[in-house]
């Protein structure tokens, strides 16, 4: 596989590009503002589409810079202004009662990290590729996958739910990147495009929340229970 | 004969009655649309039926395909599309909101269509988007009624299903990585190939696939503890809704579960990811337990039915062999056709009470005299009391249970089973003989609104008379069909 086999300048920029899309879930996870939250995944989204493109040019996958532009373009372009579209709407810009303070979250955040750590060293040294570029692909895909779980967990607004659930999808589009390089292109077209409806339906609902429940937090969704 | 044409039919039928209703745009020409479709998807599913029984075919550049199980699930999905598209009629109307309603039978048609989709998937990555795409559409119409209520449900069932079906792709993309390192970085993710590869997947990489995929997959259905979103969602959509989300789409969800569960039984792994899918089905009936003895709202009780009827099915499937499989299977059309009777009855009852409590719902005989005797009947039923289909397939499902390795399971599942059957049935003893003077007495019985007796009671009809003749009587056709898809699924280990 292509992680395996990669000259060491490769390997360093991939690793750069998956290590700063990682910090900039941290980013996401230590601050209080919708605003902040909306330009860190964008540039994740960003970096994300410069390591599609790196990995076309290490790799020699041609269709993956259409990949890449498609990345930049969607999640690094038309996401974040649907976004931010949706936070004009709110009368809010930040967390007002998180379960967890920022900081906190940012000390769980790294205890997440040792553990996504922990369990890609275990199956890189299962399939033999400890030590290579394979397991940092597999720990960042863990703990944004960790780390997107987190936010749902301990922030309420609903912006930072939608924020959420597109770090889980980033962190496996990370991961795929580097690990299945070959994966059938028209699979990886339609998840970027389900994931345009998927906002556009959140986009409507946070609509529906505000007019019938007359709430932006998922704190006050509290009548339905037992 | 090629499957093709059948599929094609199956899949244009509801596209056609979405483009429809949104052209027309008339409550009246939508209803019957919409129910017009169901029935071309119906008669087309049982076309379907013995053609797919000589597959498996792949169809259309290998993205589609039609096997018998796939058919099965087909079949429930038509079945409760059908039945739902009937009683919607008669419901919708007295929501008395017209100009809403061709919107409704838009989605509704929307709705059946991405659930038809997940069945002849045979993309495993396609497979997870169709998924996805039934979870999309149907939010909107648990919402559809835009109360609080109704958006709270509509908002937690999409982030929790969303994150957790992300897990599930997560899983996927393990599986194709483990695949790719034998079948190079390029290839067809298909279950026919995964199945192929399956021998020489690395076990460790392999279980965290399938522990991923499972919980994933696992959200859709409902197991429990990802249940959370279920009974929110079924209890807040309109009635037809609820039976469609219960009785066809956690079905669609299953089915990739059963897949699954082939391919890890050509891995190295052994017993273990079996025993992890009873485990998590036992637990699915003990949490569904809990919660129907202690209910208080009688939709929300119909949902934690269906929590404990996918633990059924899980354990069905997590016990393997002949007679797993098609306890299961035998399961799936059963609890569609019983759940979507019950989902009604809760509506006629919402409307003749005017209340979800089962505190306030007193005297339904007097109330609804032909309704309430179907509901109360589809209670004994889904309870797993004889002579009807769903006492079969859980005794189906004990007996391949104890031929196998986790034979606790079914101790457990028969302790747990009683305890539902007490406490369902008393909540039905409450409503139809209890004394409460807090409640509305029924002065007398109900009166329809004009114009929807015949479409609300007609689907309950349909339902209970197949139900109780399954119960009567196993058809030879249908247990050469289990047997062919057991023989397809590989028959498991547990023999």
């Amino acid at each position: 596989m292509l992680a395996a086999h990669l000259p060491p300048l490769a390997a360093s920029l991939f690793s750069l590009l998956a290590i700063t899309s990682l910090l900039l879930a941290f980013v996401m996870l230590g601050s209080r503002w919708l605003r902040e939250y909306m330009i860190a995944f964008a540039v994740q989204s960003w970096l994300i589409a410069v390591l599609s493109a790196a990995v076309a040019y290490y790799g020699g996958y041609p269709e993956l810079y259409a990949i890449a532009a498609l990345t930049a373009l969607f999640r690094g372009l038309v996401l974040p202004y649907l976004l931010s579209r949706i936070i004009r709407r709110l009368e809010i810009d930040r967390e007002l009662h998180e379960r967890l303070s920022p900081s906190s979250s940012l000390v769980v955040g790294g205890l997440l990290v040792v553990f996504a750590f922990v369990v890609s060293t275990h199956l890189g040294a299962a399939l033999g590729l400890a030590g290579t570029v394979a397991v940092l692909a597999l720990t960042v895909m863990l703990s944004m996958k960790l780390i997107g779980f987190l936010m749902l967990v301990v922030r309420s607004e609903v912006v930072s739910q939608i924020l959420a659930i597109l770090v889980l999808e980033n962190g496996i589009f990370l991961g795929s990147q580097i690990l299945v390089p070959g994966m059938p292109m028209l699979l990886e077209l339609v998840i970027l495009f389900d994931l345009l409806v998927v906002v556009a339906c959140f986009g409507v609902l946070v609509r529906y929340l505000l007019v019938h429940a007359g709430t932006s937090s998922t704190r006050e969704l509290t009548r339905l229970t037992g | 004969m090629s499957p093709a044409p059948i599929l094609a039919v199956i899949l244009l039928a509801p596209l056609a009655a979405v483009a429809g209703c949104l052209i027309t745009r008339k409550a009246r020409v939508c209803e019957y649309l919409n129910l017009t479709a169901a029935v071309i998807v119906f008669a087309a599913v049982l076309r379907l039926l013995p053609v797919a029984l000589s597959g498996p075919y792949t169809l259309w550049d290998d993205y589609f395909i039609v096997d018998a199980l796939g058919a099965w699930v087909m079949l429930s999905i038509a079945a409760v599309y059908l039945l739902a598209s009937l009683y919607a009629i008669g419901y919708m109307r007295q929501l008395d909101k017209p100009s809403r309603l061709p919107r409704f039978y838009a989605l509704l048609a929307g709705f059946a269509l991405t659930m038809l989709l997940g069945p002849v998937m045979n993309n495993i990555g396609v497979y997870w988007i169709a998924i996805e795409l039934t979870t999309l559409v149907s939010t909107f119409l648990v919402g559809f009624e835009r109360t609080r209520e109704g958006v709270e449900a509509a908002w937690k069932y999409i982030v929790v299903v969303s994150a957790g079906i992300s897990l599930a792709l997560l899983g996927i993309v393990f599986f194709y990585w483990a695949g790719s390192l034998h079948l190079g970085p390029s290839y067809n993710l298909t279950w026919a190939a995964l199945r192929s590869v399956a021998p020489q997947l690395n076990p460790t990489i392999a279980l965290a696939a399938f522990l991923l995929v499972f919980i994933g997959f696992g959200t859709k259905v409902g197991l429990a503890p990802m249940h959370t979103w279920l009974p929110d969602a079924h209890s807040e959509g309109p009635a037809p809704v609820s039976a469609m989300l219960s009785g066809a789409l956690l079905n669609t969800a299953m089915i990739g579960i059963a897949r699954f569960i082939t391919v890890t039984d050509a891995t190295h792994l052994g017993l273990m990811p079996r025993t992890i899918v009873v485990i998590i089905g036992a637990l699915s009936l003990a949490i569904a337990a809990l919660f129907i003895t202690r209910q208080t709202e009688v939709k929300r009780l119909m949902a934690y039915s269906s929590v404990e009827h996918m633990g059924v099915m899980t354990l069905g499937l997590g016990f393997g062999g002949p007679l797993g499989v098609a306890g299961a299977l035998y399961h799936m059309l059963n609890h569609s056709l019983n759940k979507s009777l019950m989902f009604f009855g809760a509506g006629d009852a919402m409307h003749a009470f005017h209340t979800k409590r089962i505190g306030r719902i007193r005297y339904v005989l007097t109330a609804m005299p032909v309704a309430g005797v179907l509901w109360i009947v589809g209670a004994l039923a889904i309870t797993g009391a004889p002579p009807f289909g769903l006492f079969l397939s859980e005794l189906t499902i004990m007996r391949a249970g104890l031929a196998g390795p986790n034979a606790w399971a079914v101790f457990v599942m028969l302790v747990l089973l009683v305890v539902i059957f007490v406490g369902f049935l008393n909540h039905f003893r409450a409503m139809y003989f209890g004394e409460n003077p807090a409640a509305q007495a029924a002065a007398g019985p109900w009166r329809r609104p004009p114009g929807t007796a015949f479409w609300c009671l007609l689907p309950m009809w349909l339902a209970i008379v197949p139900l109780l003749a399954l119960g009567l009587w196993w058809p030879g056709a249908i247990s050469h069909y289990f047997t062919v898809i057991a023989s397809q699924l590989g028959g498991g280990l547990s023999r």
